[in-house]
């Protein structure tokens, strides 16, 4: 801890001192002491909670609802070999699709308001929550899976007791990567076009050449990120606790 | 209880041909015996036990379980697996009542019959942890508690020590014949079956003869594979109940270890043959 701290607080005090000594031109890398006067006008004004609360929902949203099509898809795919071997190719063309290309028609498709960015958030998540399902109802332990069936398990008692924990062992240990694409969807979904959402705002600051504006966005989403994982982490140590 | 009527089968390898891994074994098991199934590594004795179970289909010849030919899953007996097979994700308590709780009975009932259960393998203490938080030992007396807990006239057991250190293992082997031995739970009778077998029927798969002629009624020797089939099915006859500590030392087990092993040493040879020249 201490030592993570302390690479944070030389990394900021030398760049601060470049600037300082003209060897950095504030022009383009700003100073952190301008940096954090701009986040705190943003937190007393408001503007912050504002943008935040806006990058915030859409992330949440795109986890749900990608989460929600991930892995009910690849549970139906991993039980149903046949329709996944008939559907394999096009998963791997969807996915191979980049999906800043997709901005633009999301857009057109669902507007400037939220539900574009959470659309391009489900289209990350979901693939992350698809394939780490698949895998995991279909690494589930032939010796757990007949354990169980000769435990008396009927079908659904099977995917109850056995399937769906394997495969949320897997789930879980993927939220991580998960959280931070819906993230990485809301966010680049507000910079190439919305009214609200911190994205929105590194794009404006970036449009003005206010590198203050663009360094102070970027910390803040940094921030919110290592919290949240924080908080992630915890939740799966809690949910996973039975590997000890 | 159980019979086995010319079962065979076969495996289709990857180059396109077939492996037989057991031929034409017939073999009869009355209601509450105790046999095990010895033969060297790689004969299919797992092969067989899994057919027994159910699991698997022989390719030809039938399985009879009680009066009825088996057909599906074998739903008179359970299955302790050379694996470990408690549900990871499950704590001691849970994993104990699961045959409980998937036949349908409360929560609350399960956890009572649970709690008997872990009392009886001296596992109380332990009831929240979870599989991986116990040792090896622990975990077998869970799965032991698991299997016996919803009573089945059946159990099947595919080398369930064979992970154990010797004195862990020796334990173990004490603490199933006591199981075995003991009265079955008043609950069995409760069912309504016309007859109750007084102990469970044991199929006990082994490598390992001493562990055979300690614990079992009966010991069939399999050959080397593949095609494996019965060479030889011996009686013994030791008083019960034995002391595991003692017996090994004693005049008649020495006799009966040297009878089989007479026979059992051949398919040894064999299989290693086999074996180095695959």
């Amino acid at each position: 801890m201490f030592w993570q701290f302390l690479v944070a607080v030389i990394v900021v005090a030398s760049w601060q001192s470049l600037v300082a000594m003209k060897l950095l031109d504030p022009f383009f890398v700003s100073r952190p002491s301008a940096i954090a006067a701009r986040i705190a006008t943003w937190t007393i004004d408001g503007t912050l909670w504002r943008h935040l609360i806006v990058t915030i929902e859409e992330s949440l949203l795109g986890l749900i609802v990608g989460a929600a099509l991930g892995i009910s898809l690849g549970f139906g795919f991993a039980r149903a070999p046949a329709v996944a071997r008939v559907f394999d190719p096009y998963i791997k063309m969807l996915n191979a699709v980049p999906r800043v290309v997709l901005a633009p028609l999301f857009l057109l498709w669902f507007g400037l308001g939220i539900w574009s960015k959470v659309a391009l958030a489900v289209t990350l998540v979901f693939f992350v929550m698809f394939f780490n399902t698949y895998q995991g109802v279909r690494d589930a332990d032939r010796v757990l899976i007949d354990n169980v069936r000769m435990l008396g398990a009927s079908e659904r008692q099977l995917v109850r007791h056995v399937l769906i924990p394997s495969a949320l062992t897997w789930i879980f240990s993927s939220l991580q990567t998960s959280l931070g694409f819906a993230m990485v969807g809301a966010v680049v979904g507000e910079y190439l076009g919305a009214t609200r959402g911190l994205g929105y705002v590194i794009s404006q600051a970036e449009g003005t050449f206010d590198t203050t504006g663009v360094f102070a966005g970027m910390t803040v989403l940094a921030v919110v990120v290592v919290i949240v994982s924080v908080g992630v982490s915890r939740l799966e140590r809690w949910l996973l606790r039975w590997k000890s | 209880m159980l019979e086995l009527d010319r079962v065979t089968r076969a495996f289709a390898t990857p180059d396109g041909g077939t492996y037989c891994t057991l031929r034409d074994i017939s073999l009869k098991v009355g209601s509450g015996a105790f046999v095990a199934l010895v033969g060297p590594s790689g004969c299919g004795k797992s092969t067989l036990l899994n057919i027994v179970a159910g699991l698997l289909r022989p390719t030809s010849g039938r399985v009879r379980v009680g009066d009825e030919e088996l057909a599906g899953l074998n739903r008179r007996a359970t299955y302790m697996f050379q694996q470990d097979a408690l549900l990871p994700w499950k704590d001691v308590r849970d994993n104990v009542a699961l045959g409980l709780v998937l036949a349908g009975r409360t929560r609350a009932d399960a956890n009572r019959s649970a709690d008997e259960w872990l009392a009886r393998v001296g596992l109380t203490a332990f009831a929240s942890h979870y599989p991986s938080q116990l040792s090896g030992g622990m975990r077998k007396r869970v799965a032991m508690a698991q299997n016996w807990i919803i009573d089945r006239d059946i159990l099947l057991m595919d080398e369930p020590f064979s992970a154990l250190d010797v004195h862990t293992r020796q334990r173990m082997e004490t603490e199933l014949l006591a199981l075995w031995e003991a009265p079955r739970s008043a609950e069995s009778f409760m069912v309504g079956r016309a007859f109750q077998a007084i102990r469970k029927t044991i199929l006990f798969v082994t490598h390992d003869l001493e562990e055979a002629i300690a614990l079992a009624d009966d010991v069939v020797v399999l050959s080397a594979g593949p095609a494996s089939h019965i060479v030889a099915r011996h009686p013994v006859a030791l008083e019960r109940p034995r002391d595991l500590l003692e017996l090994r030392t004693s005049a008649a087990f020495i006799d009966l270890y040297r009878t089989l092993w007479a026979v059992l040493r051949e398919e040894v040879i064999k299989s290693q043959r086999e074996r180095s020249r695959a």
